[in-house]
């Protein structure tokens, strides 16, 4: 419904930002395709040359990718699992009617606003940590041994810490959607004698089902690119215990300058962040044309 | 000035014809309502018109000018939106002021303006609110306002009255046909609803599927519409339409007759039935009779409101030969 | 509707609903408290922790020993550059697609956001390198051209999802009374989007404040915002609870109060409009 000239218009509008975004995604995403059939080392300039799928085999078969992808599956999985379960909980408390409710919603949201590098250190270090940590210190007041989470599980650790972050986020869409539930159909199906839990699971879960979704794909993709958490905690260590996949292509290519390594891992992230994508892309989009 | 042509004008979205060749001349100060049902394409038009939206082929001229490829802002109309589309965030004043500002009016002028459009509309006290502190009655007068102040050739109204209640679209129809009385500008009003057409309109344009299907003054369409669509569109309630063997007694394919031309009777007449619903307005009752051998649907009959019949009572109806209507196999009027 | 709740009931839920938020909470709150504590309180047990005196001598220290405001100033430079950048590449672009919807509109809204999900680590080695060779590496500029890429989508996003929002007569009604394109956007559609702009905006600061990938990955000492800042932390050196804390409650406190009055927002915008 526009004329010829508020089309032209809008596509001169519309320009900018697709041109931007399409530099954005075409010019590295066509590098890193390049490069990973490379031997490119920044230790070694000027020995570039082309090696075939050399760089994927070496990374498809180094023993740290299994497991990088291995402690990927767990991060996100583990985390999605803390988030989604503890989030629809935690919003169908706050959906009840309590003194507070405002504060306590706002005390509840406060760890998503936390950086990632505050939040990592600060569980690290204050509470943590096996000498001064807060759990060293009740470890003690009960008599029993500190525990060194970051050394003794660390995976488990920068799990629990993701999730402390992430759980908000999961509460407050879920709350969102709960709140946004026609009281009426809640009523209409009081009097059709539905009691609290038919009520439960045949209204407010189908109700809650789409942004459950919503939260799990919207984690997934944040989650496949945990960073600044490994970082500044376990350096993906001890060995490769922590390491997940992004952390492992960070350091094949700026700690050990491997742009053919780093970039071929780089193509398999994309592939598998695109298997995530494609799902969320879908609901988005249906969501688009209602 | 405001006399505007449509000349073979089309209008097509994409594969779908919205509107066919059409040709129409609305003459300086005429009071033009385009009527039809939804999707009829009786908007498309007026947006066609406006310049919000390009014909496909064809031509618009608005007083002997070319307008067909002009910006609307250049077209030197008006248009009043359905919703009122007043602009949340400016006061009234401000409202009624945007375009003279656009159109770098002096202040004085627009002032003076102002003040002369919100006495005739009754909006003095409210110059300084914003549109959300209004009822709708009053937006309605601003968005006229609105359009008032650019001294256009032409108002356009879309709808202007189907978000008010009852009540007040009965007293806003009376205020534009009073404003039109008093500015003598030419006006295109776009309805659904006949009524609203009948008592405003100097001119009536009946549209079905993009096609005029009459033009003409209501009075010209309520006496001798010129197909079945019209005769059952204009009037209110419907006109009766009767087939088959009662019709073909008239050597036509359709009789129409309207419930005000049916003269009923409790003792004799030319057909008869039984009484189904009857409405009571007071001065006058609407009869719904069934049984009456003529056809499926009812048929309705205008009784004046004393008269003593309930439900299920046996009824005598003779229709007024001289108001009968007829039409051809094609529907058109034989 | 509200329903008749029995206040035994309510004062269970309440109860509950206070421990579960103040643990949540807590470890924000135990670094706020720590954070004016002295350097040999802080590691002490909680109970003495609480007992022992209050101090802003930890404040001081932090900036003087580390400059913090100079990192404090880049990321108010990066994360405020970056989203005002993109929202004046943006607002044409929502314009377009909210009141001139095309054909292709809903796949060009849908490939934008596709470019969202791509895995910055995916395009970490040729952004570098870019960055190394233009001389961008540890600039305020570079890291603003990488965040205003990064978020743009979200910011075309949300604001499409508000403009659709905004009766597209009420824009006709504009263009009837003569205004231009441009005065169109100025004088009518901003306005009236006053609150979506608002809200995309305080969003969009949020993300580009805690934008921890190419922060770290993209500078050094010059450069740092408050994310790479508090990173250098992590080496055992770092172990001043009391600094760490007043730094990371003077990093996160401005955003939390914007996270906090834009909540409601905060769904929408994450979620591309899937959730209200």
């Amino acid at each position: 419904m526009a004329t010829k000239a508020s089309r032209a218009a809008a596509r001169l509008m519309i320009s900018p930002a697709v041109l931007l975004l399409l530099g954005w995604m075409i010019v590295p995403l066509s590098m890193t395709l390049y490069f990973s059939f490379l031997r490119y080392n920044l230790l070694m300039p000027g020995m570039e040359e082309f090696t075939g799928w050399t760089n994927y085999r070496f990374f498809l078969t180094d023993p740290a990718f299994t497991a990088a992808l291995w402690n990927t599956l767990l991060l996100v999985g583990g985390v999605l699992l803390i988030t989604t379960v503890g989030g629809t909980l935690l919003a169908l408390l706050m959906d009840q009617p309590f003194w507070g409710q405002g504060i306590v919603r706002i005390l509840v949201i406060a760890p998503f606003f936390v950086m990632p590098t505050v939040s990592a250190l600060v569980w690290k270090n204050m509470f943590m940590n096996p000498v001064n940590g807060l759990f060293a210190h009740l470890a003690k007041f009960f008599g029993l041994q500190p525990y060194d989470f970051l050394a003794q599980a660390p995976l488990g650790s920068i799990i629990f810490i993701v999730s402390w972050q992430w759980l908000p986020f999961a509460t407050l869409i879920l709350l969102t959607a709960l709140q946004s539930l026609d009281q009426e159909q809640l009523e209409a199906a009081e009097m059709d004698g539905a009691g609290p839990l038919s009520r439960f699971f045949y209204i407010m879960v189908p109700h809650l089902a789409r942004a459950i979704t919503v939260v799990i794909l919207i984690q997934t993709i944040f989650l496949l690119s945990v960073f600044a958490e490994i970082l500044v905690t376990t350096n993906g260590g001890p060995g490769v215990a922590s390491t997940n996949l992004t952390y492992l292509i960070y350091m094949q290519s700026l700690l050990q300058f491997d742009v053919g390594g780093g970039s071929a891992g780089g193509v398999v992230a994309i592939i598998l962040a695109n298997i995530v994508a494609i799902f969320l892309m879908r609901m988005i989009g249906k969501n688009l044309e209602a | 000035m405001g006399r505007i042509t449509l000349d073979k004008v089309t209008k097509s979205f994409g594969e779908v014809n919205v509107i066919p060749p059409l040709d129409l001349t609305i003459n300086d100060g005429e009071f033009v309502v385009f009527v039809g049902p939804s999707g009829c394409g009786k908007s498309t038009l007026l947006r066609l018109i406006a310049g919000l939206e390009d014909v496909t082929s064809g031509q618009i001229r608005i007083d002997g000018e070319d307008a067909t490829d002009m910006p609307p802002a250049k077209r030197g109309l008006a248009m009043v939106f359905q919703s009122y589309a007043l602009y949340p965030h400016m006061s009234v004043r401000k409202n009624i002021a945007f375009p003279m500002k656009m159109a770098g009016m002096p202040q004085d002028e627009q002032n003076h303006r102002i003040e002369a459009a919100a006495k005739s509309l009754n909006l003095t006290d409210y110059l300084d609110r914003r549109p959300g502190q209004l009822s709708g009655g009053q937006r309605q007068r601003v968005a006229i306002g609105r359009a008032i102040v650019r001294e256009p050739s032409a108002f356009l109204f879309d709808e202007p009255l189907s978000n008010l209640d009852a009540a007040l679209r009965v007293n806003m129809r009376l205020e534009i046909s009073e404003l039109h009385n008093a500015l003598k500008t030419t006006m295109i009003y776009v309805t659904h609803d006949q009524v609203e057409a009948m008592t405003m309109a100097d001119k009536i344009v009946v549209l079905r599927a993009g096609n005029i299907e009459q033009v003409g003054s209501p009075l010209d369409l309520y006496h001798s519409p010129q197909n079945e669509f019209v005769a059952g569109f204009i009037g209110s309630p419907k006109m009766n339409l009767i087939r088959g063997a009662e019709a073909a007694k008239h050597g036509v394919a359709t009789i129409g007759i309207r419930p005000e031309h049916l003269a009923a009777s409790t003792e004799s007449g030319l057909w008869q039935g039984t009484v189904g619903v009857a409405e009571h307005l007071g001065s006058d009752t609407f009869l719904h009779v069934h049984d009456h051998g003529l056809g499926e649907e009812p048929l309705t009959v205008r009784v004046d409101g004393e008269m003593p019949v309930r439900h299920g009572d046996r009824i005598f109806l003779t229709p007024d030969e001289s108001k009968l209507h007829r039409f051809d196999k094609q529907g058109l009027r034989a | 509707m509200a329903r008749r709740v029995t206040n035994r009931r309510k004062a269970v839920v309440t109860v509950l609903a206070w421990l579960v938020g103040l643990a949540i909470f807590f470890p924000i709150l135990w670094i706020v408290i720590l954070s004016f504590k002295s350097e040999g309180d802080a590691i002490k047990t909680p109970f003495e922790v609480l007992g022992s005196a209050w101090t802003f001598e930890s404040y001081a220290t932090v900036q003087e020993r580390s400059n913090y405001f100079r990192h404090f100033w880049n990321s108010v430079v990066i994360s405020l550059g970056s989203t005002l950048i993109g929202l004046l590449i943006a607002i044409p672009a929502a314009w377009a697609m909210a009141f001139v919807p095309g054909k292709r509109t809903k796949d060009v809204l849908m490939w934008m956001l596709s470019t969202k999900m791509l895995p910055p680590v995916g395009v970490l080695v040729p952004i570098y390198l870019i960055f190394r060779n233009l001389g961008l590496l540890d600039t305020r500029f570079g890291l603003v051209i990488v965040l205003t890429l990064i978020n743009l989508p979200i910011i075309v996003w949300m604001l499409y999802t508000y403009f659709k929002e905004i009766p597209g007569e009420i824009l006709e009604a504009a263009r009837m009374d003569g205004a231009s394109l441009k005065n169109e956007l100025i004088h009518v559609l901003t306005p009236m989007a006053v609150p979506g702009i608002a809200s995309t905006l305080l969003l969009n600061i949020i993300l580009a404040w805690n934008e921890a990938f190419w922060t770290l990955n993209l500078t050094a000492a010059k450069a740092a915002p408050l994310t790479a800042f508090i990173a250098s932390y992590s080496s055992p050196e770092g172990l001043f609870y009391a600094k760490l804390s007043a730094a990371s409650t003077m990093a996160i406190a401005p955003i939390l109060i914007m996270g906090w009055f834009s909540q409601k927002q905060l769904v929408r915008g994450l979620t591309f409009g899937a959730v209200k």
